[in-house]
Order: C-alpha cells, then sequence, then structure tokens
C-alpha cells in the first residue's frame, strides 16, 4: 500500500470514530438541549487548541455480546488543551456512545489523561454526561472507577481539578467530582445523585423528580456539592475559563499575574457599610471596592451565602477572599458556611494563593438543629484551615467581631500576618446587649426601672469595648485604618509578604475535623 | 443571579440583639425540636411491614421485638426500647409504610408492674437485627 493509501484509511477511520454515537444518537443529544462531547470541548477549549488522543481505543467488553459492539472511543474523549494560553488536560465523557457507560478502557482513557496531568502539572478538567458503570463489564467497571478516584486524590493540593456535570452522573460515579476542587453544573442538565428516584421509589417509597432529588439548583443551595450554578452550557465554559484565568497551574507557581487596574469609581468604600452594627449591607460591594478593576468571581454563591468566598485580584495578583455577608443571617458562622470556607482557605493555601479575610460577625448560629448537625466539628475546621495555611493571610475587621467568631476569622491568634480593624470595629466576646444582660444582671433586675438601667448599661459597655482600640492596645490588631485606605494598606501587606516562608511541621498529614 | 436582593429584611434576634439582615431558605424551613416520645412507634426507615408481633393491651419488656419491618431488602426486627403496655396499633400487616409513620402507641406500666413483670431480655440489640 502507498502512503496516500495508507493516509486515507487513517482518514476514513478517523472519520468513522468522530461520528462518535451516530446520527440518531447525536439529535438524540441535542433534543435534550445538550452539546455533545466534542462540542462542548471545541466551545471550551481555545481555538484550534485541542489535540486527541486514544482515539482508537477499543472497548474490552467480552460478554453478552459486547464483542459484537463497536463503540467508538469507547465513550469517552480525551486530550490537551488551552485556556486562555494556559495548557490543561481534559475527558469528557460521550452519552451518545452506549450512554457514556464506564467500562475498563474508557476508564483507562480517563485514568491515562489524569497521570499526564500530572506529570505535566497542569489543570484537569474532566466534562462527566455517563449513564454509569457499563453492567455488562461487571467489576471491571467497578475497578476502573476505583482507579480514577484514587488519582483523583493523588492530585488534589498538585493540579487544580475542576469537574463539569453536563449530564447524568450517578451512583459511584459522583464521587469523582466530589473529590475534584469545584463542581460546575448547568440547569435542567447536571444530574448527580447516589441512588436515583427510581431506586428510592422502589425500596423507600419516597417519590421524587431527578431535578428535585440532584438537580444543578439543589447541588448548589442546598448541599453544597457543586460550586458553580449556570443556567446553560455556554454560560458554564465562560465560568470555566473565567476561574482558570485566577488559579495557577499547580501548586508550585502563582496564578498569572495580570495589569494593574484601580477598583471602579461605583465602588465608594466609605458609604457601603452603616455604621450601626445591626443594619446589613452585601460585603461584595466592599470587595468590589478593594479589587483591580472591581473584579470579584464569587465561589459558590448560592450556598450558604451568610458567608462570601471568591476571587479578585490586588495589584493584578490573584487573592482569595472570605468575608463574612450581614445581608444574610447577620453574617453568622454555621455548619455549612464553616464547610464552605473551611474547604476554600486549604485551596487557597495550597495553591499559593493570598487570603484577605474580611470580618463582620455577630457569631455562631445557635439552635438545636446546629448543634445536633454538629456545628462544633463543622466550625472546628475553619479554625483548622486558618490555623494551617501558610499563604499569606491578611485580615480587615470591618465592624463587630464577637466572641468565638472573631477568633475563628483568621485573627491575629490563628497566627494572621496582618490583622487591620476599621474605627467602627467592636472586637469583644459579644455584643453590647448581651454583655450588659450578663456582666450588670444584677444592677438590672435590682433597679427601680430595669430596662432604662438595662440601656444605660449597654451604653456604658459600649463606651468601654465596642471599638478596636483595647485588641490594638494588646497588639492583637496592627492598625487601626480609615476604610478609605483600605486598599493601600491591603496591597502593602502583600507586598511585603511576598516572600513569607513558613517551613511544615514534620509530619505525613494533620488531622482535620472531617 | 443575585437571588439575594429579592429577598426581605427581617428582624433577627441574637444574643440580645436585634440584626436587619435575610434569611436562607434553609434556615427558614428548619424544623423546630421536640423531644423524642418513646412511647409512639414511628417507622425507622420506610418499608412494609411483614408481621406485628404483639397484641393491643399486651405488656411488652425492654428489647421485646414489636413487629419486623422489611426495608433496603432486609427483615427488620424493631424492638422495644422501654418496657410498657399496648395501647394502640396503627400499623397493618403487608402494608407499606413511610418513614416516620406511627405504627403503634405504648403506655407506661404501673410502677408495680414493672417490677413483677420484669425479666431480662435475651436480645438487647437495638432496631436492625435481621429475622
Amino acid at each position: 500500500m502507498s502512503l496516500k493509501r495508507k493516509t486515507r484509511e487513517l482518514v476514513e477511520r478517523r472519520e468513522q470514530i468522530l461520528r462518535g454515537g451516530g446520527e440518531k444518537a447525536i439529535l438524540k443529544q441535542q433534543a435534550l438541549g445538550k452539546m455533545t462531547a466534542r462540542e462542548r470541548i471545541i466551545a471550551l477549549l481555545d481555538e484550534d487548541s485541542f489535540q486527541e488522543y486514544d482515539l482508537f481505543a477499543r472497548h474490552e467488553g467480552r460478554d453478552f455480546d459486547m464483542d459484537k459492539k463497536n463503540l467508538p472511543g469507547d465513550g469517552v474523549i480525551t486530550g490537551t488543551g488551552k485556556i486562555y494560553g494556559s495548557p490543561i488536560c481534559i475527558f469528557a465523557q460521550d452519552f451518545t456512545v452506549a450512554g457514556g457507560s464506564l467500562g475498563s478502557m474508557h476508564a483507562r482513557k480517563i485514568t491515562k489523561i489524569m497521570d499526564h496531568a500530572l506529570k505535566m502539572k497542569v489543570p484537569l478538567i474532566g466534562i462527566n454526561d455517563s449513564g454509569g458503570a457499563r453492567v455488562q463489564e461487571g467489576v471491571n467497571s467497578l475497578a476502573g472507577y476505583g482507579e480514577i478516584f484514587y488519582r483523583n486524590t493523588l492530585a488534589s493540593g498538585i493540579i487544580p481539578q475542576l469537574s463539569v456535570i453536563l449530564g447524568p452522573c450517578a451512583g459511584g460515579a459522583v464521587y469523582s467530582p466530589a473529590l475534584t476542587d469545584f463542581v460546575f453544573v448547568v440547569d435542567k442538565i447536571s444530574k448527580m445523585f447516589i441512588t436515583g428516584p427510581e431506586v428510592i421509589k422502589t425500596v423507600l417509597g419516597e417519590e421524587i423528580s431527578m431535578e428535585e432529588l440532584g438537580g444543578a439548583r439543589v447541588h448548589c443551595e442546598k448541599t453544597g456539592n457543586a460550586h458553580f450554578y449556570a443556567e446553560s452550557e455556554k454560560e458554564c465554559f465562560e465560568q470555566i475559563k473565567t476561574l482558570i484565568s485566577f488559579i495557577p497551574w499547580n501548586n508550585k507557581q502563582k496564578a498569572r499575574v495580570l495589569r494593574p487596574r484601580n477598583p471602579k469609581n461605583a465602588f465608594k468604600i466609605d458609604n457601603i457599610v452603616p455604621s450601626d452594627p445591626k443594619q446589613p449591607y452585601d460585603v461584595r460591594h466592599v470587595i468590589r471596592a478593594l479589587v483591580d478593576g472591581s473584579d470579584f468571581f464569587e465561589v459558590q454563591e448560592l450556598f450558604a451565602p451568610n458567608i462570601v468566598i471568591g476571587y479578585g485580584r490586588m495589584n493584578g495578583q490573584t487573592v482569595g477572599f472570605i468575608a463574612n455577608q450581614p445581608l444574610v443571617l447577620a453574617g453568622v458562622l454555621d455548619v455549612d458556611s464553616s464547610d464552605k470556607a473551611a474547604r476554600f482557605i486549604r485551596f487557597c493555601d495550597a495553591f499559593n494563593i493570598p487570603i484577605i479575610t474580611l470580618v463582620d460577625l455577630p457569631g455562631y448560629l445557635p439552635g438545636v438543629d446546629q448543634e445536633h448537625a454538629g456545628v462544633i466539628r463543622h466550625g472546628a475546621k475553619v479554625l483548622y484551615a486558618y490555623s494551617e495555611a501558610t499563604v499569606p493571610k491578611i485580615t480587615v475587621i470591618l465592624r463587630k467581631a464577637y466572641g468565638g467568631g472573631y477568633i475563628a476569622m483568621n485573627s491575629r491568634h490563628l497566627n494572621a500576618d496582618f490583622v487591620f480593624a476599621w474605627p467602627m470595629a467592636e472586637i469583644a466576646v459579644m455584643g453590647p446587649e448581651g454583655a450588659a444582660n450578663i456582666i450588670f444582671r444584677k444592677e438590672i433586675s435590682e433597679s427601680d426601672d430595669p430596662e432604662k438601667m438595662r440601656r444605660q448599661k449597654i451604653k456604658e459597655y459600649k463606651a468601654k469595648f465596642a471599638n478596636p482600640y483595647v485588641a490594638a492596645s494588646r497588639g492583637y490588631v496592627d492598625a487601626v485604618i480609615e476604610p478609605g485606605e483600605t486598599r493601600h494598606f491591603l496591597l502593602h501587606a502583600l507586598e511585603v509578604s511576598e516572600t513569607k516562608n513558613v517551613p511544615l511541621p514534620d509530619r505525613k498529614h494533620g488531622s482535620i475535623p472531617l | 443571579m443575585e437571588d439575594n436582593k429579592e429577598k426581605k429584611l427581617v428582624d433577627f434576634p441574637f444574643e440580645g440583639a436585634h440584626y436587619w439582615t435575610q434569611l436562607t431558605t434553609k434556615f427558614a424551613d428548619r424544623t423546630p425540636w421536640k423531644p423524642d416520645n418513646p412511647n409512639i412507634i414511628l417507622a425507622v426507615i420506610p418499608g412494609t411491614i411483614v408481621k406485628i408481633m404483639v397484641k393491643i393491651g399486651q405488656k411488652v419488656n425492654k428489647g421485646r421485638c414489636l413487629y419486623v419491618l422489611e426495608a433496603m431488602k432486609m427483615k427488620n426486627r424493631i424492638l422495644a426500647t422501654k418496657s410498657g403496655e399496648v395501647k394502640i396499633i396503627h400499623g397493618i400487616e403487608g402494608k407499606k409504610v413511610a418513614k416516620n409513620e406511627l405504627i403503634m402507641e405504648l403506655k407506661n406500666l404501673e410502677p408495680k408492674k414493672i417490677t413483677k413483670n420484669f425479666q431480662r431480655s435475651k436480645n438487647t440489640q437495638p432496631n436492625n437485627n435481621t429475622v
């Protein structure tokens, strides 16, 4: 055979596989409002940057007549590409081929690209759209899942791992996304659960739709399993690209530095925060008033909105923000917000992203449900995550910082590098009302006019403790600053922390309260 | 998608102070805590009542099997967590029950009778022993 004929054969073979599961299956995919796996990769990556590998992989099923079936690419597309010029490894399950079911070759293609990502130290993006294990391949299919989970764990904290759920992702399959750093979901398309509505109905008699059980909204609002919610696949890809622009390729590098910009004039820091600690405001406006171009990229916006986490840039450099949100539940810490903050802190710490914490909270959410849900154990995660983090850690106390909440929010005592406080900051064991009720209980109850006495004592306590100067006098606060000076102080603090180098303790790993 | 803006500000009491803030759906929907009543026997898991092992008026000791609930492919012997007398049986053999569905009610024994009828149960393991 001549080279020409050989080349033609290659082209033909390729074309056949690139058709995926065939026209009928593709039409079915489109009818569900979904792109095909290959379309998704092309839409996500920089133009012409995708290179596919293992196109000719063949599945290994021999039982149940599987040997007679041809499954192009074995239902998964793997390769390398670029996003804004940054190299990434990617795999996308192809639902048009045997429902994207995972057999042993399918899994081997995924583990191969994962190994590559880990060797080359580049981010890994996995697009999940699969009916689950390929039942015909039996335990080999389970082995495949296990090998993926193992690599997800090995890669954790070395390369960023992103999971995109663009279809069903059920049963054991959900644990790969769960082990990765960020999970992206799309309304009406993403479905994640361990046991589906069918099983729940037969075993437990409870009826629920897939959407209500494990749809995008559920995982963004209730479970916290997902980090980014989008209305469409296109919007989802934009979120992925934005995230990739904020995070480094691996744990030995820093995120790409962009040209510094000033915050937009629309966000005037002096006008955002009311001085009465009981009045709400949106802390995201404070972040926007501080970061370059007022460009704040929020993570887990819908889950536990009483704490805000996300990325912004200061002097062009990526910074992770954690801020109590007085607009929601007065900004209290609770089970969910603790989990949310702790995980974010650890990601930032693993990937050399400095952390800025904005504090304005009255404490921990009281309630039987919170106590019984283990707020002690969950709250401990925040203390652990802040204490163990060795990236630059800077805190600004905006208004109230009471009790355990003050300690938890990256206080000096957890080894913050810089702690600043605004003049209206109140750093105390509790709010003046609660404190006065305890300290002056006797005076109040024995007074002829208890209500008047109470108000007077609250006033006394306020004058004495509801300020940043007691903490500043002990060195717990490094500087009391005007709101308008905040960006200036933060930029300087980041600059002088650039060379921060803290030796890690000699241990295998700690035991974070999980 | 700034849904928060649509939510109302409410008075949120905290340690004697009153904060103006929004509530999360999760917080607004939380169920208030109620103490357990050991005389009320609820289905611990959805399933099918296979057999009811006691009769109305029967005195039962702690650890006595009250009924068998088939759930998750297992026949679970549901044991009494306290001694008492069977007051009402709501459950019907062969019927599917939802979680927390009322199966039966017990009433406390007269203090004297407990001592008289007290027998150490051989099987004191709670709830999920299979038949």
